[in-house]
């Protein structure tokens, strides 16, 4: 296809996606916020965990940081919430630069066991800041945003998340990175600074859950810091990005759709089962679609062509 | 002096539970991640016998730990073998064992919610005993006696048994484990079936102290994974240095400031640990 055709392309369906909220509000409009919140949350977390093999689980402490201080922001220091959106994401990417010097220097497990307990950390941290030095009262976020304005936001984010990721494909420091995800060592051997971009990575990711917990917190109106950390999210982040593939950009899309559906459906029907279909969709992907669907569909295609 | 007592008690429960893992992903080279809830079904297993039968949890020890032991076993062979067999590299296990253990914690949690979704509460042992002028629950210091009894057994029988030194072989390198003629998929699989089996007795011992629910092993998988960083992987004396630092600040932090922080003192020893000895506590040379 040549590229003014697919760059149509593109174009028409970003605009079909843009008017979903002249169509619907209500039920579906809410399902697709949500849909748009994880496929930016999954997308970002592919672009790091995808070629370096980490698997990060801070999404929620990330997407917690970005909520939580424009809560504080706005009940506690008067703040406008356009202001705390614009700061959040600089705090939570200099955290995930300070982790990230920490501890993707060393080998992936460490890495990972940091991020598993990270978000439960902060929210005790912050529980206990918020008692004993701003006072427990509630925090408010009070704003004239609609659902649909949300939507849109989060479809910018969605957008500027795939812009990044279309760019890095092409640049030194994406090549840099496929190379590190192959062999460490020779990405090493040949001159790269393997830490320096693991961190640099882990930081827009960091940026991008905190940008989109900024812009979700409205849709809370209330916010206590135990249901914006939430660890749940994390692994949701995970098994969507998974479960689509995280070879390619669009990949983490294919996995968010369903997902998100399923999620919908268990959590309203069955919400006593939601812990043990996360566990059941972790063991599918492990053992039947370790490459995600895009992998499947990869392997599908090999096989049909003689 | 308190606060170093009890920081101890609490610490000898955590080094079983370390001296699992350890075991676990030292040997058998598998992050368990499920760790935890292996802990919590013990603690519920100790918890029901009580409840239902008036069983003595010093009782259900006998009982979980041959159970931990087979289901463990079954869990390596059946989920995890497969995978060490699949995976190409040392750093692709590492990722589908991380996925797969995810996997299992949360379908347990979901197992043990739909058996009990309240806390484990039950009372044993609750009467003070007076140890060198301060006072203690009597259960905290029966746990942390038994956990350093098992613990003192494992020791010896890792250091001086031909079997135990076949574990450590293996935990050293299992190449050249397979040259001197150990079978490393047998060993692997029992010290992974070992690990589980020390994990629950820990579960046990820990519920007769603190209050457990179905959702609380991730703490407990967190504390355990920092307690055998820092005690160096495969390095048993160093895990229990390391549960005693840990129990004792834990404690400290707890009683001085506030017990909401006590995760948050697990994480800043875990910072220093990673900035400052990532190889472990005894650990030479790098990681």
């Amino acid at each position: 296809m040549p590229d003014i055709l697919r760059g149509g392309a593109v174009l028409l369906a970003v605009l079909a996606v843009a008017a979903l909220p002249l169509l619907t509000d209500g039920y579906w409009l809410s399902i697709a916020v949500t849909i748009m919140m994880y496929t930016a949350l999954s997308t970002s977390w592919a672009l790091f965990s995808g070629p370096t093999h980490y698997i990060a689980l801070s999404t929620g402490a990330f997407y917690g940081i970005g909520g939580y201080l424009v809560a504080t922001g706005m009940s506690d220091f008067g703040t406008s919430f356009w202001s705390m959106m614009a700061i959040a994401p600089f705090v939570a990417a200099l955290l995930a630069g300070a982790i990230g010097i920490a501890t993707l220097r060393l080998s992936g497990v460490y890495f990972v066991i940091f991020t598993l307990g990270l978000a439960e950390m902060i929210r005790n941290l912050v529980s206990w800041v918020q008692n004993n030095f701003l006072g427990s009262k509630g925090l408010y976020v009070l704003t004239e945003l609609e659902e649909r304005h949300i939507y849109w936001m989060l479809l910018v984010v969605t957008l500027a998340v795939f812009l990044f990721g279309w760019r890095l494909g092409r640049s030194r420091m994406g090549f840099a990175l496929r190379i590190l995800g192959n062999d460490e060592e020779v990405a090493r051997h040949v001159g790269i600074d393997t830490a320096r971009t693991k961190v640099l990575l882990f930081m827009t990711t960091g940026f991008f859950a905190a940008l989109v917990g900024a812009i979700v917190a409205p849709r809370y109106y209330y916010i206590e810091p135990n249901v914006v950390f939430s660890p749940e999210l994390s692994f949701l982040v995970v098994i969507m990005a998974l479960l689509g593939g995280t070879r390619r950009l669009y990949g983490p899309l294919l996995g968010v759709i369903p997902f998100t559906l399923l999620w919908e459906v268990v959590s309203a029907s069955f919400p006593s089962a939601t812990t043990m279909v996360l566990g059941l969709a972790f063991l599918l992907i492990v053992y039947l679609i370790p490459d995600g669907v895009t992998g499947l569909i990869g392997k599908l295609r090999k096989r049909s062509v003689p | 002096m308190d606060v170093v007592i009890s920081g101890l008690l609490l610490g000898g429960a955590y080094a079983l539970v370390a001296m699992g893992l350890n075991l676990q992903y030292g040997v058998a080279r598998i992050m368990n991640l499920a760790n935890g809830e292996i802990l919590i079904l013990g603690g519920l297993a100790a918890f029901w016998a009580f409840v239902s039968f008036g069983l003595s949890p010093l009782l259900t020890l006998v009982i979980v730990a041959p159970l931990a032991f087979i289901g463990s076993w079954a869990m390596y062979r059946l989920l995890l073998r497969p995978l060490v067999r699949r995976a190409k590299t040392r750093g692709q296990l590492e990722v589908d064992s991380i996925l797969a253990t995810f996997g299992i914690s949360f379908f347990l949690v979901g197992v043990m919610v739909s058996l009990r979704a309240e806390y484990f509460t039950y009372s044993f042992l609750a009467t003070p005993v007076h140890l060198l002028g301060t006072t203690v629950a009597a259960n905290r210091l029966v746990a942390a006696l038994i956990a350093a009894a098992i613990g003192g057994a494992l020791y010896f029988w890792l250091n001086r048994s031909r079997p135990g030194m076949a574990v450590r072989a293996v935990a050293v390198s299992p190449e050249a484990a397979g040259l001197v003629g150990i079978n490393v998929d047998r060993v692997s699989a029992f010290a992974f079936a070992l690990g589980g089996a020390v994990t629950a007795l820990g579960g046990c011992l820990i519920s007769t102290f603190v209050t457990l629910d179905a959702s609380s092993g991730v703490i407990f998988t967190m504390k355990a994974l920092i307690i055998v960083i820092m005690g160096g992987v495969g390095d048993i004396r160093g895990a229990i240095i390391a549960a005693l630092i840990l129990g004792l600040v834990e404690t400290a932090v707890a009683s001085i400031i506030d017990p909401g922080l006590t995760l948050v003192a697990a994480y800043a020893i875990f910072l220093a640990v990673l900035l400052f000895r990532p190889q472990g506590l005894f650990g030479q040379g790098s990681a």
